[in-house]
Parts: C-alpha cells; sequence; structure tokens
C-alpha cells in the first residue's frame, strides 16, 4: 500500500547586485543575515549524517562525485521548520516537510516571502541606490542554470529500477503544465535563437536518463540517496527535473501529480507500457513545441503527443484511486489534484490560452507575444528575453508573473503565518516549535536531528527519524509542559524518539 | 502592491467553475469567454510592461550572469 506522500521543495534563487560591489556568495550571504537579523537568535545547520554522495542504485561512486557540501557557508534553520542557505553562489530555501502538496504550495509561497522580507532589509545594510534582487527561475540565458528541487517520501521496498523506467515518462511530459517557460534555447551544441520559446527553464540541462549528478550531465532521475529518514523504511526521492513556478496551481499541480504517480508506482498500478524509448531527446521534443502536437517515441515503438501520455496517467490515476483511495495524498488535496489535472489538460487540449491563470510557460508566452506584436519586434529582442527574466522577479514592483492574473491557492494570510511557523502534521513541527522556544538551547538542527546544549555535558541529540512523528497531535502537551529545552530532555527521557 | 495582492484574490474569486461539470456545448462558449476576457487584459498588462520593464533591455539581459548550480 503506498505510505503518505511527505513532500518539499528547495529553491535556488537567481541573485543580482546593483550598485553594490559584493559577488553572490557574499550577497546570499547579506539576504540570509538579513533575514535573521528580524529575531535574535539563529541556528546553525548540522551537517552531521549528510551523505549525498550516495547512490540509490548501490553504486560506490563514493567521492568522486559527491556534490560539495559547503560546510563554510551561511546555513541556518528557521522557525517554520525550513532552511534557509547559500549554496553554490544562490540563496536556496528548502521548504519544511509537508503532508500534502496544498501545504507545500504555502511553504513555497512563504519561502518567496522570506525572500522579500531579506530583500527589503537588506537595502538598509547596502549603500544608497544599492540593492540584492532575487528570481525565482532556473536558468540565465547563458548555460548556467540553477535548480529547484522536490523531495517525496517513498517506500524503500519499491524495486529502483522499477521507480525509474515508471517516473519517467511523467518527468518528461508534465512540463505541459509545470515547465515556466524560457525564451531561447542553451543545450549542448545549440545557439540561443534555435528554438524561440519553449516550455521549460530546465529540459535544455537534462543529458543522462539516470544517474548521481546535480551540476553537470543532470540526469532526469536523480539517485541521491539520502533519505534523512529511517534508510530501512523509506527513500527521499530527490527529483531535480522540475522548473521554479510563479503560478501556485502549477506548483499544485507539479508536485500532487507527482506524488499521485509516485504512490502509483508503490501500488504497482502503472505499468511498463508507457517506457519511453529515449527519454533524453523527448524531454527536449516535449519542451521545444509550444503547439503540443509532437510526438515522442515509447519503447513498444509507438508514438504519443506528451499530453496524450498526460491522459493515460489520468486515466491510470482515476483507476488506481478507486482501487486504493487517496489517503496517500490525503482525500482532500486528491480530489483537488485529479480535478485540477483533468481540467489543464482540457485546457491545453482545447486552446493553451485558456489556461494561462494556470501555467506559467502559457502566461509568460502571452506576455512576450503581444508584447513583440504590439512593438513589431523580432524574436531574438532582448526586450523579449528581459520579460522572460523579470516575469520571475520577486520584487513586488517589478515581476510580471504577479501582474498576470494567475489563480491563487492560498490565502496572503496564510503564507505570512507559514514565514515564522511550522507545518502541523509532520516532524517540522518539533523542529520549528523547539527552534521557536528553546534557541538559546540548540546548538545545531537538520532534517533528521536536533542537538541540545542543556548546560551539561554531553550535548543531546534528540533524533526525528520518522517523518510523522513530532507532530503538533504528539507533542503539543509535551511542549505545553516544558518549559525549558531541559524540561523537554528530561520529559522525552528514555523514548528520545518523538 | 496592495492593488497587485487584491487582484491576484478577485481573480481567485471570479475564476470559472471548472469546466468538468458542464455539458460539452456550455464548456467551449465558458472556453471562447474566458480567452475573450484573457485577451482584454492583456492589452492592460502590456501597458503595465511598458511601465515596469528594466529600462536598458539589453543590459539587463546581458548583464543577468548567474554562476550554475545544481
Amino acid at each position: 500500500m503506498a505510505i503518505p506522500k511527505v513532500c518539499g521543495i528547495e529553491t535556488e534563487y537567481g541573485i543580482v547586485v546593483r550598485n553594490a560591489e559584493l559577488n553572490a556568495v557574499t550577497a546570499s550571504s547579506l539576504l540570509i543575515n538579513a533575514f535573521l537579523g528580524r529575531s535574535h537568535t539563529r541556528t546553525a545547520w548540522d551537517f552531521f549524517d549528510e551523505q549525498p554522495g550516495n547512490d540509490a542504485r548501490g553504486l560506490l561512486l563514493g567521492e568522486i562525485l559527491a556534490p560539495e557540501v559547503e560546510t563554510h557557508l551561511v546555513n541556518t534553520v528557521l522557525t517554520n521548520g525550513a532552511r534557509y542557505y547559500v549554496d553554490h553562489a544562490h540563496p536556496e530555501c528548502s521548504t519544511p516537510e509537508c503532508r500534502t502538496p496544498s501545504e507545500v504550495v504555502r511553504y513555497d509561497r512563504a519561502a518567496e516571502e522570506i525572500l522579500r522580507l531579506s530583500m527589503e532589509r537588506a537595502l538598509a545594510m547596502l549603500p544608497d541606490g544599492g540593492e540584492v534582487v532575487v528570481y525565482k527561475n532556473n536558468s540565465d540565458g547563458k548555460g548556467n542554470s540553477y535548480g529547484c528541487h522536490e523531495n517525496y517520501l517513498v517506500d524503500r521496498a519499491v524495486p529502483f529500477g522499477r521507480l525509474v523506467n515508471q517516473i519517467t515518462p511523467h518527468f518528461v511530459t508534465r512540463q505541459v503544465f509545470a515547465g515556466a517557460g524560457k525564451v531561447g534555447c542553451e543545450s549542448p551544441g545549440s545557439t540561443p535563437s534555435d528554438v524561440a520559446y519553449q516550455l521549460s527553464q530546465r529540459a535544455d540541462f537534462f543529458e543522462e536518463e539516470v544517474g548521481l549528478e546535480t551540476t553537470l550531465k543532470r540526469p532526469i532521475v536523480n539517485t541521491r540517496d539520502e533519505p534523512h529518514c529511517d534508510p530501512a523504511k523509506y527513500r527521499r526521492l530527490h527529483v531535480i527535473v522540475g522548473d521554479a513556478n510563479m503560478s501556485e496551481l502549477a506548483t499544485f499541480l507539479k508536485v500532487g501529480t507527482t506524488a499521485i504517480v509516485l504512490a502509483m508506482i508503490e501500488d504497482d498500478a502503472i505499468g511498463d507500457d508507457l517506457t519511453l524509448a529515449h527519454p533524453v531527446t523527448a524531454i527536449r521534443q516535449v519542451s521545444n513545441d509550444p503547439t503540443l502536437h509532437a510526438t515522442i517515441a515509447l519503447g513498444n515503438g509507438k508514438r504519443m503527443r506528451a499530453l496524450d501520455l498526460q491522459w493515460q496517467l489520468l486515466e491510470r490515476a482515476r483507476t488506481w484511486a478507486d482501487r486504493h483511495g487517496l489517503d496517500s495524498v490525503t482525500v482532500d488535496d486528491g480530489k483537488r489534484i485529479l480535478e485540477e489535472w483533468e481540467s489543464v489538460l482540457t485546457g491545453l487540449e482545447r486552446n493553451p490560452d485558456d489556461v494561462a491563470d494556470v501555467v506559467d510557460w502559457v502566461a509568460k508566452k502571452r506576455l512576450i507575444d503581444g508584447y513583440a506584436k504590439r512593438h513589431d519586434l523580432p524574436a531574438t529582442d532582448a526586450r523579449l528575453k528581459a520579460i522572460d527574466l523579470q516575469y520571475s522577479d520577486l520584487r513586488r514592483e517589478r515581476s510580471l508573473a504577479l501582474r498576470c492574473g494567475l489563480r491563487t491557492i492560498t490565502t496572503d494570510a496564510a503564507v505570512r503565518e507559514a514565514v515564522d511557523t511550522p507545518p502541523e502534521t509532520t516532524r517540522a513541527y518539533f523542529r520549528g516549535t523547539c527552534l521557536a522556544k528553546y534557541a538559546s538551547e540548540i546548538v545545531a538542527a537538520n532534517w533528521d536531528s536536533i542537538v541540545f546544549d542543556v548546560g551539561r555535558d554531553p550535548l543531546r541529540r534528540v533524533p526525528m527519524m520518522e517523518p510523522l512523528r513530532g507532530t503538533k497531535a504528539l507533542t503539543a502537551e509535551l511542549f505545553a509542559s516544558s518549559a525549558t529545552a531541559s524540561d523537554l530532555i528530561a520529559q522525552l527521557g528514555d523514548s528520545p524518539q518523538t | 502592491m496592495v492593488l497587485a495582492m487584491a487582484e491576484r484574490t478577485k481573480k481567485q474569486r471570479t475564476a470559472p467553475q471548472r469546466e468538468k461539470t458542464s455539458p460539452p456545448e456550455t464548456e467551449s462558449t465558458g472556453g471562447t469567454e474566458k480567452t475573450d476576457r484573457l485577451k482584454e487584459e492583456l492589452d492592460g498588462l502590456l501597458d503595465e510592461i511598458d511601465e515596469v520593464l528594466e529600462t536598458n533591455a539589453e543590459d539587463f539581459v546581458k548583464s543577468y550572469v548567474q554562476k550554475g548550480g545544481q
């Protein structure tokens, strides 16, 4: 039976410094420190047990390919359970673990607010006219890409080979509604004008079907085996193939449909007949075709449009839901995912402009086509690329995405609340609440543990190996009766697993 | 800023019910109405882009260079 799809998103933001002498790393640090200045305490990230070089296929690639863990850079944990840090010269924010896709949307929007607050507060720390600006996109148009990764809890019992074969068709075709849109082309050996406009920011950068890399020769399925929870029971599928979305519904669909497809794979409800012949070729074919008419080759010799493949997945998802229920994604979210999935595919079939309030690549394309027509501009005019970039500018006064009528599923109040308070239905509640209540007694924290210094040796590490423990329901009473971290540790006593 | 948010909220409230529950004829009419509405809004939006777009687009695009990430 499919397990609960605990999920989250980690976004690396593009960063630009204006009228100040700062490099990208320093500017990223400045943003994070500016945000942390809101409170008086800060808690460092704990690198204990990080193993980004472990490979889900069991290969011993070891340290040769292991991504660099930059322990010297600013890296912190927030009271909402998120991680906010400098990664590869970008500011990055990982949402806390969420129980549902709609909760991920709320915390992804909270991450945007955290970056906005950081930009605003950083202004006071810069010389007159100086500014640090962040962009929620994935490419600079010059061949450099930075990621928006998703994470999903998956049952360790699922054979990894099946997972790869059956999730790949979804990763290649979900671009039709999850793509953020891009002017130009950056695939190896191409020139920018080879493709005027494509669905995805990221598709150009994928060169392998499966692998451990995240910065070079990126694979469609990433094999990083670092579960941040009980490795005997779970994996964390680390998804690097997606775009960062400005549209809340696009994020909801991207995470929601992927969570459902993964649950279906756990229940062995997909089959192998949708396996692709050439996933790397196909991901670019789909991305390079805003008409949505192109077909991609399946392993069985047939050809299908990306939309046809998505209709197939939706149909199988409905059958699966009837048989197995939607508890893995929660019933409320599950029903909404299936409805929005059908609705977006229907719109894309009829006329993509119909879903310009849901799909980022459509919304962006309307602006670019409309602007080019109004001013009679060639496809290569810099103003069109500027619109592409500025779509994802997070400054409210400049963002084009905020102006183009995208439907929302959160409220401003709920997003504001999520900036400081954790989700209540995962272990992020325990992490965030500890940080809010006992920050001065916490030495470090990470996804699966918190280290306390309660004034006597040794330091106490409280493990959190179960993502669905440490919830409000399980710990509210404990927190209410623990005025200090010492009280908390004493109460946890012999059973520190919260 | 507040206005932009207010507009977003309004969009959410006035978004048409999804077509799934409507018969096919209504579906296509609903789609056309929505397309017309979006077309009208696009004109206003393009005016706004002229106001907020980076003034020197060429310099902006050229100087938007990122270090690679994950």
